[in-house]
């Protein structure tokens, strides 16, 4: 509730405004919100998303358009066309936006700076219906909307529904999936989030407000040319967001108003307004990343406690993941890999038995983390195929082991630096939230439910790791053991049949590996099949029911610890004497 | 009819070619996409109408003042907009740093300069009006000249080689002691006279204008994305390509379709083959 404080204040004083200024503010005060409706939706993509559109201004072109062409030209009622705005706003969103899947980022910033020329261009050109360079009148609404004050407070109820939508998202698996990508893409795909599916939603969903932003503004100008869709309004549209900080919606809130306000305050400099921006944004880059919400952050500076150990409870795993009946077993069949000329795996086969700890050892480069990343798909094997049980495991699409109940972690922790430990962990769940983009963005009682189950869930697997205490802290600020124990709660928190764990313990103190093992132990005994790739040979032995020796990509030994500890060719190519 | 297609095609494309270029040199050094590659064609035009129309200065030492000023703002890019950022090269920050720079230049020159396009002074005076006009064949000559001397510099200096190992492999360059922070510098001086090279040569054409930058930056990336990230040869194909396709599209369907062509052969060529026609795949990500 406190976090609601600030929006409750700027929705004050936006309301307090008409009784203490002039028409002239109204004028003023309607812009900043027709921009912030645009901006909000903005947010999602660059601030969440990480998704670096500038060209968006071409998006409020086109809604602009619509709306002005169809009251203009077919006498719509302006409502229904700033609606007919949005739709195309947001099948360009889905256009524009979705080179991303394939583009890296100035590649696609670079498409949208196109997009958003092309679209100038045409509306230049394509006189007939856009009026060419004179333009044509902006949607002009009747009573009680057409005076300035009543404008102003029609445009103020649109940004606070799209702020509330758009805090409601941030707040919902949706949002903790777009700061994922942003930050941790790969750790987002073992999880089950579809990179492409979620970025189509938000792009329809930005596009959508821009386009309405674009109505709202041709009834704000009165008169539209191409002239005021400048690249520049796009840059300021997002320096705001970058002011604001990323992965907040108060800063961009805070920065969108800064940047309407800005040149009303410093007149002299109108001409130099965009270089200002400009300069801005290099300063904001350069000097301050996190932008004001970084500044706003007073909880992450307390201190934390200096000398933290990580006690787990093995005791709770049993009672969060709950296994029905036997599983099936992972086996791969005669595996080759080969990068280049380097064969990897070379003809490997292997059955990770339900239930059970699996160790893979063998010196560096002979294979174990190739073998993981086989499995749980981030690699397409030459040769042969893994099964979990009768189903061959497809190929190259890591977001599909998530449902089929495989869960990992990673050699150098994935963890998403900027949310808390709490929101890292829920991640593991993603998948199992039921709620739609829109029942989340309107809080809908199946948006409820799975956060409220979500959470707990988050938390129960938090404990189990004994890192309940810092949920809410960013996850940055962990040590690194600690981010070791947050990536296997985080795969805890979905679940798993099979948890592939890849070196979890290198980093940790012996007292840490001690109880990281019996953790591992009460996973695989309340019926998760373990696969543990590890250097530590006495952690091996000490938890394993199986232990696979691997060398040059094959299979040099496999057997039980003991056999393993007793052969000859193990002994003098690993273990040593 | 075809031989402007191809005079006026090629002229474009050369210039497209050299901001391609200048693209790959920054890229090379410092694995950083800057903004400001297009800006420095467009300073190319613009300080080459200040030295020679404005200040009157004769034709090569305007030139060369032209020149020397674009390599300053290139190392200048260098040193505020992508230095600061590379320790977080995996952040993406030089896209933000490197676009506020560019728009500094940009509205600078707006308000300092003109607003409105200015002409370029006529620099040798042959072929006027024809297809053989030095505004046609200057931006090609500047090209390959280019071309020609980076190959020099690359297989046949000590420099060109160190710059070479910078590109190939920056920490073991480093370990062999090479001075990793001078030859950036260096790189992107001369990324900044090549851009401003295009933009000098190609000024009869284009004219000094502040909005050329923009229009560069777009135009100079599609022969680097079409080519291939770091590939000189790939953005001088791309360019001349890109070029005469532009200028046929803009002589036989007019200026807008022309562009409308140009940014779906971009994002398709993209969408099909993302690190370019020549280029090599994408590095491992687990």
């Amino acid at each position: 509730m406190r976090g609601l404080l600030p929006y409750a204040v700027i929705l004050a004083a936006a309301l307090v405004l008409p009784f203490v200024a002039n028409d002239y503010w109204a004028v003023i005060g309607a812009r900043a919100a027709v921009y912030w409706v645009l901006v909000a939706g903005l947010n999602l993509v660059v601030g969440y998303g990480g998704q670096l559109a500038i060209g968006w201004v071409a998006l409020l072109t086109l809604g602009s358009y619509t709306a002005a062409i169809l009251v203009a030209r077919f006498d719509l009622s302006p409502f229904l066309a700033y609606g007919a705005g949005g739709v195309v706003g947001a099948l360009a969103g889905v256009v524009v936006g979705l080179p991303a899947l394939r583009l890296r980022t100035f590649y696609f910033a670079m498409t949208t700076l196109g997009f958003a020329t092309i679209v100038t261009q045409v509306a230049l050109s394509w006189q007939s219906v856009t009026g060419g360079g004179i333009g044509l009148p902006g949607p002009a609404l009747s009573p009680p909307f057409d005076s300035p004050w009543g404008f102003y407070l029609l445009t103020l109820a649109f940004a606070a529904v799209v702020t509330w939508m758009t805090a409601n998202v941030a707040n919902s698996r949706w949002g903790r999936s777009l700061v994922a990508i942003r930050d941790a893409e790969v750790a987002a795909e073992a999880t089950g989030i579809s990179k492409a599916r979620l970025l189509t939603i938000v792009f329809l969903f930005a596009g959508f407000t821009a386009g309405v932003a674009g109505g709202l503004f041709g009834t704000l100008q009165s008169y539209i040319t191409p002239d005021a869709f400048t690249f520049d309004l796009s840059v300021t549209f997002f320096i705001a967001i970058l002011i604001g900080g990323r992965g907040s919606i108060l800063g961009p809130l805070l920065g969108n108003v800064l940047l309407t306000l800005l040149p009303e305050f410093a007149a002299p400099l109108v001409a130099w307004s965009t270089f200002l921006y400009a300069t801005l944004l290099l300063a904001i880059v350069l000097l301050m990343p996190g932008g004001i919400a970084a500044l706003l952050d007073f909880r992450n500076r307390t201190p934390l406690e200096s000398h933290r150990s990580i006690v787990p409870r093995p005791d709770r795993v049993a009672a969060l993941l709950k296994h029905g009946a036997a599983r099936d077993d992972i086996v791969l069949r005669n595996v080759v890999l080969a990068f280049g000329g380097v064969r990897a795996i070379d003809g490997l086969d292997i059955t990770i038995q339900a239930g059970r700890v699996h160790g893979l050892i063998g010196p560096n480069g002979s294979g174990k983390t190739t073998t993981l990343n086989v499995i749980s798909g981030y690699y397409e094997p030459r040769e042969g195929e893994a099964f979990l049980g009768t189903r061959v495991l497809p190929h190259g699409k890591p977001q599909t082991r998530s449902a089929m109940g495989i869960a990992r972690t990673f050699q150098t922790p994935r963890v998403i630096g900027e949310a808390s430990v709490l929101r890292n962990v829920m991640i593991g769940a993603t998948i199992d939230g039921h709620a739609s983009f829109m029942e989340s963005a309107l809080t809908l009682p199946r948006h409820r439910s799975d956060e409220k189950h979500l959470t707990a869930r988050a938390m129960d697997a938090l404990a189990i790791v004994g890192l309940e205490s810092l949920a809410s802290v960013r996850a940055d600020r962990l040590q690194h053991s600690e981010l070791r124990f947050v990536e296997i709660a985080r795969a805890l928190c979905g679940r798993p049949a099979f948890l592939l764990l890849d070196e979890p313990a290198a980093g940790l103190s012996t007292e840490e590996i001690t109880r990281l093992g019996s953790l591992i132990k009460a996973v695989a005994a309340a019926g998760t099949g373990v696969l543990l790739v590890e250097h530590h040979a006495d952690l091996i032995f000490d938890i394993c029911d199986q232990v696979t020796v691997l060398n040059l990509g094959k299979e040099l030994a496999a057997g039980t610890p003991a056999e393993i500890r007793s052969h000859k060719e193990v002994v003098s190519a690993y273990l040593g004497a | 009819m075809l031989a402007a297609i191809l005079a006026a095609g090629l002229a474009v494309g050369a210039v497209y070619a050299l901001i391609g270029v200048t693209y790959n040199i920054m890229f090379s050094a410092s694995r950083v996409m800057s903004f400001t590659s297009g800006q420095m064609g467009m300073l190319g035009g613009v300080l080459g109408t200040l030295c020679i129309s404005r200040l009157g200065l004769p034709i090569i030492p305007g030139f060369v003042l032209a020149m020397v000023g674009c390599a300053a703002i290139g190392v200048v890019t260098e040193v505020i907009a992508v230095r600061p950022v590379l320790k977080a090269l995996d952040q993406h920050l030089y896209v933000l740093s490197t676009l506020g720079f560019a728009l500094m230049i940009q509205t600078f020159t707006a308000i300092e300069f003109s607003t409105e396009p200015q002409p370029f002074p006529r620099l040798i005076g042959i072929g006027e009006g024809n297809p053989w006009d030095e505004k046609f064949w200057l931006p090609v000559v500047a090209c390959f000249a280019t071309i020609g001397g980076l190959e020099l510099l690359y297989r046949r200096t000590l420099v060109g080689r160190a710059f070479l190992a910078i590109a190939e492999d920056n920490f073991a360059a480093r370990a062999l002691g090479l001075p990793e922070r001078n030859l950036r510098m260096a790189s992107f001086a001369l990324a900044g006279a090549v851009g401003g090279l295009a933009g000098f040569a190609g000024g009869e054409l284009l004219l000094a204008f502040f909005a050329n930058g923009a229009t560069l930056n777009f135009f100079g990336f599609v022969p680097v994305a079409l080519g291939g990230l770091g590939n000189n040869k790939g953005a001088v194909i791309g360019g001349l390509a890109l070029g005469v396709f532009q200028q046929a599209a803009n002589f036989l369907m007019g200026g807008v379709v022309a562009s409308v062509a140009v940014f779906a052969v971009f994002i398709v060529v993209l969408l099909v083959a993302p690190q370019g026609l020549f280029g090599a795949p994408a590095a491992r990500r687990v």
